[in-house]
């Protein structure tokens, strides 16, 4: 029996189709009139991400209201409201009272039909939706804050802007959308933008060859995101066009079909697979990771907002709101090993091993970036979605930072180089704002209690560890440890220590970021050679060299003046201190070692596994509206599965996900399972990083004021640190395999190969065609045409001429023939009459 | 027995204005046989009127002889007009076809 519930909605969400369409129309006018306006365009990006960003603290404003109301409240009355008022206290993962599904608000339009195949766009509104628009808004609001200052006289100022702000746009259409045509839409939107936004200062040739090498290296990973939808597709279209009345594109359809026990596990499994490849490219784990650190290339609010907290979120967003699929394909609850997880481990280890060997601040965050990506995977592969969507929301927050904190020492402080060892160094008191803030973000990532990390990594940790993957428990534990060591590492090169290079002005030095070829020490595209030493160099007079700067060869348009480090402006330690602020807050959210009460985030976001009978599900179309209403409709009734047998039955075992809904119900999540909070555990967690932070900070001030005789030196002493050092320099060679093996091999030979079998066997077969053709025409003229029918048409000719021959001596003109001719046909009209008579 | 003898004569007489019709150049000669094929018509008619007995075939005799007068007043004035053209009336020099 179903309970008939109010479940309230509100104009935010239902409109929320509009906030990715604020930054499109803010693109395209900064395209048409930004170099006109006073402040060259940026009005317009700042307008619309603050639009965008009311519009989405609405909708999450009334999205936290619907999941309140169908909750009921405490204070409501009857046996609805005690019920409800139990499930408010107990969770359903201890064992409680399950709640019910809150359904997301669906909108949709169709833009074109064919082959009973509707194709259109829409609105998808749930809790992960509503989290991460608000998340989008929020970060590129501050980040266009930032590049106002940052970016301020650069070359292409305008267009920066608007390429911003069209990433905001595609990104928002991504997480908004209602089917998987229009994901990929967004998708793809946000790989052009990554493109532009790397190669900004594309005159630089390692800036063209990274932006490149982004878009190329997630192309292929995006293979698998074609080849995973269709395959969704038509696994699922026959299920959902029969239950539910949408098509195979539709991802709550998708969903359901996923949960419904009907769906082909072998479909599921290529499904997950080839979707997950795409997740691969997107997010930059192994073996695809390759492009997010050269994309460092780009300006820095580029990195801090599209490759740190935005778009490669993308992937691990994929998986999370597809979640059913991966569930189902890769038996997340019933395994303990996966591809899910054993890539994401693989990326875990990789990136934060190869962070110890950067120079370039920029770089050490963006392997942090992969290796946090890998995390937020290794969540979701193992069964812990909320931890791992709970740490998207707190990463975005500090990585952000931490990239802005990097932007603003280069900005002020190193003059604008990157390199720790060459220009950075005891800037901590210069920039205390900058330092505070950077050695803040750097704890939460590390993930310090009471900091945000700490309650969206452990908890990834807990439950990955709970749900029986206990080996890639480890796995992270240990990549915990490294991730405080090179965390740690970073901050002492960078603020700690003695000033090198354009940290310590004085004089006539040259511009930082100009490398001299003695002590080349940059990871660039030819081979490095050993680790350079520090030079701590009070006059800095560096000579100036045309090398190439490989990875990150910055065409930053300098304002030319040089000046000692100092804090920066403003506009740009403002977007850092609400971020460094929220990286400390925001993990309150959702803090489980305080009880249930706290767990917010988990209340709004993580969607109800709860079965829905299909008869609350209407399908009909709103009577005068544009589009059409999603499968739920929005202001109808939602209920809980039988209210009697379903409080029992909602235990670990049970339920959506583990196993199929009874018939006429669907399921749109499966129901994962919550670990406890211990601090045993946790403490674990803690001692580990806080070993990391130690062990690193004492070897930085042993080995980088070369107090040490054994440590200093280590590389070009012992043959094999020598050999680890270049093989995690040189990035383990996947660069040499991809680029020297791989990109040379399909350039030149395959190339050739499909080049020729374009030219002689292609262009042979129809050139054969032509060839035969006309041959049979030639012998079709020769034989039929002019013997046969000519023949035919010449022979009646020649018979008529013979017969015309034979007959002319009858009028010979002699009387006497005539004569004899009548004669002889009136005898023979006699006989005949004789004889028929007779 | 005694009609037999008259057909017997009559087609002997047919018999030689046939042959006239065919073989004899002089134009006036053809149309006498055609003259005699007609009374050797006329003579059987009148012979099986004596056989059958009614006297039918001698008036059809009589048609006969009439139309016979009439068409050699045609035919001798076609001959005039052409001994006029032609200055003969020899039938194999009419023809003014070649080959």
């Amino acid at each position: 029996m179903a309970i008939a519930a109010d479940i309230t909605t509100g104009w935010f969400l239902e409109n929320a189709w509009v906030i990715p369409i604020i930054p499109a129309i803010g693109f395209a006018l900064i395209i048409l009139i930004g170099k006109r306006l006073p402040m060259k365009g940026a009005e317009l990006g700042l307008l619309s991400m603050a639009g965008a960003l009311v519009l989405s603290s609405g909708a999450a404003y009334q999205w936290i209201q619907r999941t309140d109301s169908v909750a009921g409240g405490d204070e409501h009355a009857g046996p609805f409201g005690v019920i409800a008022g139990l499930a408010r206290a107990v969770a359903a993962s201890e064992g409680g009272h399950a709640e019910p599904f809150v359904a997301p608000v669906v909108r949709a339009w169709t833009w074109w039909e064919s082959g009973g195949v509707e194709f259109g766009f829409g609105q998808h509104v749930d809790g992960l939706s509503v989290m991460l628009i608000f998340l989008v808004s929020f970060i590129s609001l501050l980040v266009q804050v930032y590049s106002l200052e940052y970016v301020r006289g650069d070359r292409r100022f305008t267009h920066f802007f608007a390429a911003l702000t069209l990433f905001s746009a595609g990104m928002l259409v991504m997480v908004l959308a209602e089917n998987m045509v229009q994901l990929i839409l967004g998708w793809e939107i946000m790989g052009l933008c990554s493109f532009m936004l790397i190669g900004h200062w594309w005159e630089e040739l390692p800036n063209a060859r990274a932006a490149l090498k982004a878009f190329f290296t997630v192309r292929v990973g995006d293979v698998g995101l074609l080849v995973g939808t269709a395959t969704v597709f038509f696994g699922a279209n026959a299920w959902t066009q029969e239950h539910l009345g949408v098509s195979g594109f539709n991802i709550e359809g998708i969903s359901a079909w996923a949960m419904s026990g009907e769906a082909s596990h072998l479909v599921l499994l290529w499904a997950s697979i080839a979707l997950f490849v795409a997740c691969i490219g997107k997010s930059g784990q192994f073996p695809l990771h390759t492009w997010l650190p050269d994309a460092m290339a780009g300006p820095t609010p580029v990195s801090s907002l599209l490759h740190s907290s935005t778009m490669v979120v993308a992937g691990v967003f994929l998986v999370a709101r597809l979640y059913p699929v991966f569930w189902e394909g890769f038996s997340i609850t019933d395994s303990s090993v996966n591809l899910i997880v054993v890539i994401s481990a693989i990326t875990i280890v990789i990136s934060a091993l190869l962070a110890f060997v950067q120079n370039d601040i920029k770089k050490v965050l963006a392997y942090s970036t992969v290796g946090q990506l890998g995390y937020m995977m290794l969540g979701l592969g193992a069964g812990a979605w909320l931890p791992a969507v709970f740490h998207i929301f707190t990463h975005a927050f500090f990585k952000c930072a931490l990239f802005l904190c990097a932007g603003s020492v280069s900005h002020s402080g190193s003059h604008h180089s990157f390199d720790m060892k060459q220009d950075m160094g005891g800037l901590a008191k210069k920039m205390p704002v900058t330092a505070t803030c950077w050695i803040i973000c750097s704890l939460a990532l590390a993930g310090v209690f009471p900091l945000a990390g700490f309650f969206s990594k452990d908890e990834i940790i807990d439950n990955v560890g709970h749900n029986g993957y206990t080996v890639f428990m480890w796995i992270a534990l240990g990549g915990a440890f490294l991730t405080a060591a090179y965390t740690a590492r970073a901050t002492y090169l960078t603020f700690f220590g003695e000033p090198r290079g354009a940290a310590a002005y004085g004089g006539d030095e040259a511009h930082g970021h100009e490398v001299a070829a003695a002590t080349s020490s940059h990871d660039a595209t030819h081979d490095v050679q050993q680790e350079g030493e520090l030079e701590a160099d009070d006059h800095g007079a560096v000579a100036l060299a045309t090398a190439d700067h490989g990875g990150h060869g910055h065409g930053h348009d300098d304002h030319g003046e040089h000046h000692p480090p100092h804090e920066s402006g403003k506009l740009i330690l403002v977007p850092i201190v609400i971020l460094t602020f929220l990286a400390i807050f925001s993990g309150f959210t959702n803090a489980t070692p305080f009880g249930e009460s706290w767990h917010k985030f988990q209340e709004y976001v993580e969607p109800r596994a709860e079965a829905v009978p299909l008869e609350e599900l209407a399908t009909e179309e709103a009577a005068g509206e544009a589009g059409r209403a999603g499968i739920l409709r929005v202001a109808d009734a939602v209920a809980a599965e039988d209210g009697g047998a379903g409080e029992e039955a909602a235990s670990h075992a049970t339920g959506c996900g583990h196993e199929a809904p009874e018939a006429g119900a669907v399921c749109f999540f499966p129901a994962p399972d919550h670990a406890e909070f211990k601090w045993s555990k946790a403490a674990l967690s803690l001692v580990i990083v806080a070993a990391g932070l130690v062990l690193s900070w004492a070897v930085c001030t042993v080995l980088y004021t070369r107090r040490s005789g054994a440590l200093v030196g280590l590389t070009e002493r012992s043959r094999l640190a020598r050999a680890g050092y270049l093989f995690l320099a040189n990035k383990y060679y996947l660069d040499a395999l991809y680029e020297g093996v791989i990109v040379r091999a399909i350039a030149y030979p395959i190339a050739r190969a499909a080049y020729w079998i374009n030219q002689y066997v292609i262009d042979g077969i129809v050139n054969a065609a032509g060839w035969a053709g006309r041959k049979v025409g030639a012998f079709f003229y020769r034989n039929i045409d002019q013997r046969v029918v000519d023949g035919a048409v010449n022979a009646s000719g020649a018979v008529a001429d013979g017969t015309g021959t034979a007959l002319r001596p009858v009028q010979s003109g002699k009387v006497n023939q005539y004569g004899a001719l009548l004669f002889a046909a009136a005898a023979i009209g006699a006989v005949v009459l004789v004889i028929v008579n007779v | 027995m005694l009609a037999a003898n008259f057909l017997l004569l009559g087609a002997v007489l047919f018999c030689i204005g046939v042959f006239g019709v065919l073989a004899r150049r002089n134009a006036v000669m053809v149309l006498m046989s055609v003259e005699l094929i007609l009374n050797a018509v006329n003579l059987n008619l009148i012979a099986f009127a004596l056989m059958n007995g009614n006297v039918d075939g001698q008036v059809f005799a009589l048609y006969v002889i009439a139309v016979a007068a009439a068409e050699v007043g045609v035919g001798l004035g076609m001959v005039l007009l052409v001994y006029r053209n032609r200055r003969s009336i020899a039938l194999d020099e009419l023809s003014e076809m070649k080959g």
